[in-house]
């Protein structure tokens, strides 16, 4: 009887899981799935706690309000702009949890009572557990600045982890033969550790997006695991559901980038030292037309349609609410503002997104890649801020540059583009871009927030 | 046993597939929120860690599943409360949803 209830709970909760996740499809509702899911998970935790196993609560209650708390503070204070680096950090906790429970799992067991299945399953568990946990904390530090966000890499890396995976293959094989052996077993949480941390150092700054989603994955595999060894259908839905949502967003953010996954994870691309020959097939320095903030303002007063395209660089310098501000400026003054958004713009899948509506942007300005690229030819003004792949022509006709076929905007079909540029140094990719000499382009140079601050208040004055 | 793994598989891919059709419908505006949302949602291995912590299988154990609980608390609790905070950022013009 008791455990047909605790079955059920968690049938309740698989169900509001998916739930959850379909409310996702449109902005109206999601808020709603997030209660359906916090329930799903209070049903899920009052039937474990009925189970006849938990014999002390001592340990129980302790635990879940230290967790509470800390993830409460995390999420009320973390900026939006950390978002990449919460995530990371939350999967780094997720696959630890995954990872200990089946430490715990094997060494309270006579091992030989254990089926094949639930010792395979313990070695994917403990195995993905620790990979997570290290690689995330790896992702995390990269995107947090405490490790260079340049690839560390030496020869024979890839060599050396692949051996590593393919040993701690084998390993498992072993460890199934002979369960016993626990150095095994440990052995292979060992090498999930070390694998976490070669594997996610070669990897430059730029390909955390992907990075980020593939440890997702590897995170809801590990929790899939999990359900296998303990026989827990939940964990098994969860686990799936977070896997297959990491896997999706790591093959689009590739796809985004124009880049085959074996590539991010062994290209160590994003050097900085191995592009500039790429660019440099042009010998002599063409000229760009730096315009002032009089020159810009001149041309965004005339513009009846104006797309701004946000990069990384907006969010460096904070520039959200600026843009915003100059958004909202211009369609006062009559001209129709849309905002394009590429996969890639932030530093994880959405989160430029998320960016701009923080500024109180309106979600129905903002716009995709496939949705707006056709309107660029009958647009007036592009405004690109802190952008610079994503924008760069070579990816259409230059066959040599490295960003050769990545879905880029078409925005050197407007009638005139502004870019807003800290500098004219080269991008994150260390490329050069032709779109900043082209005849049509405005670059002026500066502080994002300051020009864009600049911008609205000239044209302020001539209101 | 083997009639156990069967079970356990059919019950993991049906999930991936369900999983792959649902989330294929979320818009590229919602990607953060679904990560951290996903996060919240398998953060359900703490029901795995209340088991360690709350059973009587020696002190490694609860040590392990002590820690276990705490990290799964931060990702399920953490999780849903950033994942609303993010979604009650998106508003339509004018201020609607």
């Amino acid at each position: 009887m008791e455990s047909s209830l605790i079955g059920f709970s968690y049938l309740v909760a698989s169900v509001c899981f998916i739930l959850t996740l379909q409310f996702l499809s449109s902005p109206k509702f999601a808020r709603r799935g997030v209660l359906i899911g916090v329930f799903g998970m209070a049903v899920a935790v009052v039937g474990t706690l009925l189970k006849p196993e938990i014999v002390v609560y001592k340990w129980i209650i302790p635990g879940v309000l230290i967790g509470s708390l800390i993830g409460g503070a995390m999420s009320a204070w973390i900026p939006m702009t950390k978002m990449p680096e919460r995530i990371a950090l939350s999967h780094a906790f997720g696959g630890l949890a995954a990872a200990l429970v089946g430490i715990s799992e094997y060494i309270r067991h006579d091992p030989h009572e254990l089926s094949a299945v639930t010792l395979t399953a313990l070695g994917f568990e403990t195995f993905f557990g620790f990979l997570t946990f290290t690689g995330s904390l790896m992702a995390f530090g990269k995107l947090q600045g405490l490790i260079s966000g340049a690839p560390i890499t030496f020869p024979g890396l890839n060599a050396i982890n692949i051996a590593a995976f393919v040993g701690s293959l084998v390993g498992l094989v072993v460890f199934v033969g002979h369960p016993e052996m626990a150095n095994v077993f440990f052995g292979i949480c060992a090498v999930g550790i070390v694998i976490g941390v070669t594997a996610v150092i070669p990897i430059g700054g730029a390909d955390m997006p992907v990075v980020i989603s593939l440890l997702n994955s590897y995170a809801g595999l590990s929790s899939s695991a999990t359900g296998f060894a303990i026989h827990n259908n939940v964990l098994i839905i969860a686990g799936a559901l977070d896997g297959t949502s990491g896997f999706i967003l790591s093959m689009m953010m590739s796809k985004a980038m124009n880049r085959s996954f074996a590539n991010v994870l062994f290209g160590a691309f994003g050097t900085g030292d191995a592009s500039p020959s790429a660019g440099a097939g042009d010998p002599r320095k063409p000229q760009y037309n730096q315009g002032t903030i009089e020159d810009a303002v001149s041309t965004l007063e005339a513009a009846q349609s104006v797309i701004v395209v946000p990069g990384y660089g907006l969010a460096v310098s904070q520039a959200q609410h600026a843009v915003r501000e100059l958004g909202q400026h211009l369609e006062k003054r009559g001209a129709k503002v849309s905002y394009a958004i590429h996969p890639v713009a932030g530093r994880m899948p959405g989160h430029m997104n998320v960016l701009l509506a923080e500024a109180d942007v309106p979600y129905d300005q903002l716009y995709d890649i496939e949705d707006i690229n056709d309107d660029f030819a009958q647009n007036d003004v592009v405004l690109v801020v802190g952008a610079n792949d994503v924008v760069n022509p070579a990816a259409k006709t230059n066959k040599g540059s490295p960003i050769y076929g990545m879905p880029v905007f078409n925005v050197e079909n407007s009638k005139t583009v502004i870019v807003l540029k800290r500098s004219m140094n080269t991008g994150f990719s260390g490329l050069d871009n032709e779109l900043f000499y082209l005849p049509n382009t405005m670059v002026v140079l500066g502080d994002a927030k300051k020009t864009l601050q600049a911008l609205k208040n000239e044209l302020d004055t001539r209101d | 046993m083997a009639q156990d793994l069967v079970f356990s598989l059919y019950i993991f891919v049906l999930a991936g597939f369900l999983g792959h059709h649902v989330i294929s419908k979320v818009p590229h505006l919602l990607h953060t929120p679904l990560m951290a949302g996903t996060n919240a949602i398998a953060g359900i291995s703490l029901v795995g860690s209340l088991v360690v912590a709350g059973g009587d299988f020696g002190n490694v154990s609860t040590i392990l599943g002590f820690v276990a609980v705490v990290c799964a608390s931060i990702n399920t609790v953490g999780g849903f409360l950033i994942t609303d905070r993010m979604l009650r950022m998106f508003k339509k013009k004018g201020g609607g949803r």
